[in-house]
């Protein structure tokens, strides 16, 4: 078990046993509202780093989720699907998005620390 | 906060599905301070504004508003306003996005001896939902007396406020145009009923989008024609015989021979809205029309639309197609509104 890294575009990143799960943060949920539906990827895609993979609606608009690097889907949250408020109340938690195997292992380690977002959250 | 129209304005307070749900179950606040006053004087006032709007307002009577369209010269819609009769004025709102174009607008077609004055120092608050009448009347007695679009001034908060009997929530419910200085008191004490909680400029359109009510600039636009917006009822009676406002003409024609498309409701199929924007097709796949507003109803637990479609596609039942993420949707026109009004008629 690895630490938790996070992206600029408040994604969250756990790696365990060669495969990173990915979901949002609780700050992307708050800045989102009441999520109402979450269209996620298949296993078996792959997604180049920075590829929209994943779309968060809200009830006011459409967001789009980036593969914070470069991998293939293993496989997706299917109970997002019944509950997709789920991913605003427990954003880091159970509400994870999917998993992702990696390209390369130096592409999940070089995302930013706990400490580097809660920066650059504070920055916004 | 989100920009809007010019206004930094509230999206949310407790959460937009929360606070459309309190709407349509107890009251909610909404600061629409941003909207449009203007007082409109003179001699032959409402005549002078009949020339350039669709509504009877020479038959308006003292105490009473109407819904009506603000005209071009082509039959197009410049704007959709509230005019009320408060005895001294009419009292115009219209919408933020619209103020400069609507004032200039008027002004053009209006005689000298009459003025538009925009009451730049007043600030408009809405109290919306099926507790309205009792939370306002327990600081505003006389406000129980009005029936729906009934407009009197009466005191609030130490100060003179013109109230209505209307809003754009499909419910029940009050709008407050009052002197800027005591906004802040009149909200303190609206706010301070339990009953009331906070709610932004997301609610208010997912709460009018449920009510099947147009939005300026997503619905209605310059080019649109009145009739094919459904908003024929908006003409007088006396204006449907002599078509006599700017654009009348052009009007008169698409109430004779029926419009090319409709404004209709839709109903999406599975859990993913329908933005604005997105094209409609029917069964055989030719293009019929296109998403102007789409959200996700709080109300309904489902995600619902409005759009023009073609007059031969916007029969109720009809169902048409989008794609959404290369994936297709099926969509079933539906009678408007959604949700039943529940105005205190």
């Amino acid at each position: 078990m690895t630490a938790t890294r996070f992206t600029k575009d408040h994604e969250w990143a756990r790696f365990d046993d060669g495969i990173a799960t990915i979901g949002i943060t609780d700050h992307a949920q708050s800045a989102l509202g009441d999520i109402v539906f979450i269209d996620l990827p298949a296993a078996g895609r792959r997604f180049a780093a920075g590829e929209a993979c994943a779309v968060i609606e809200s009830v006011k608009a459409a967001s789009d989720v980036y593969a914070p690097f470069a991998g293939t889907v293993t496989e997706n949250n299917p109970s997002l699907a019944d509950d997709p408020g789920a991913a605003n109340k427990d954003p880091e938690g159970n509400a994870w998005f999917f998993k992702l195997r990696p390209d390369n292992k130096a592409d999940f380690d070089a995302l930013l620390s706990a400490e580097d977002y809660q920066a650059f959250v504070q920055s916004l | 906060m989100v920009g809007f129209a010019g206004y930094a304005m509230p999206l949310q307070y407790s959460g937009i599905i929360d606070e459309h749900l309190h709407c349509r179950h107890h009251a909610a606040f909404f600061d629409v301070s941003h909207m449009g006053q203007a007082a409109l004087t003179g001699p032959g006032g409402a005549a002078a504004l009949e020339r350039i709007v669709t509504g009877d307002i020479n038959g308006l009577k003292s105490g009473r508003q109407r819904y009506t369209l603000l005209m071009n010269d082509h039959g197009g819609i410049v704007d959709d306003l509230m005019v009320a009769n408060i005895t001294t004025a009419l009292l115009l709102i219209f919408n933020a996005s619209r103020k400069q174009e609507d004032l200039a607008h008027i002004r053009a077609h209006l005689p000298s001896n009459i003025s538009l004055q925009p009451l730049l120092d007043r600030a408009l608050l809405a109290l919306q939902g099926p507790e309205s009448e009792a939370v306002l009347s327990s600081i505003a007695p006389n406000s129980k007396s009005l029936r729906f679009l009934d407009t009197t001034v009466m005191p609030l908060c130490g100060t003179e406020a013109v109230i209505s009997r209307s809003g754009y929530t499909g419910e029940d419910g009050f709008e407050i145009s009052i002197p800027a200085e005591y906004a802040e008191a009149a909200a303190c004490a609206l706010l301070a009923d339990p009953r009331v909680k906070p709610a932004g400029l997301g609610a208010r359109d997912s709460l009018r989008l449920e009510a099947g009510l147009p939005l300026y600039g997503n619905d209605l636009d310059e080019s649109t024609n009145p009739i094919e917006a459904g908003l024929t009822f908006t003409i007088g009676k006396r204006r449907k015989v002599a078509w006599d406002f700017l654009g009348g003409t052009a009007v008169s024609q698409a109430y004779a021979r029926g419009p090319h498309q409709r404004l209709v409701g839709l109903y999406v199929d599975g859990p993913a809205p329908v933005r604005s924007g997105a094209e409609l097709r029917d069964s055989e796949g030719a293009f019929v029309g296109r998403v102007t507003s789409g959200t996700f109803a709080p109300s309904l637990n489902a995600p619902i639309a409005l759009g023009y479609i073609r007059h031969d596609r916007a029969e109720d039942g009809t169902l048409l197609e989008a794609t959404l993420r290369s994936r297709r949707v099926v969509l079933h026109v539906v009678p408007l509104p959604f949700v039943p009004h529940r105005y205190a008629r």
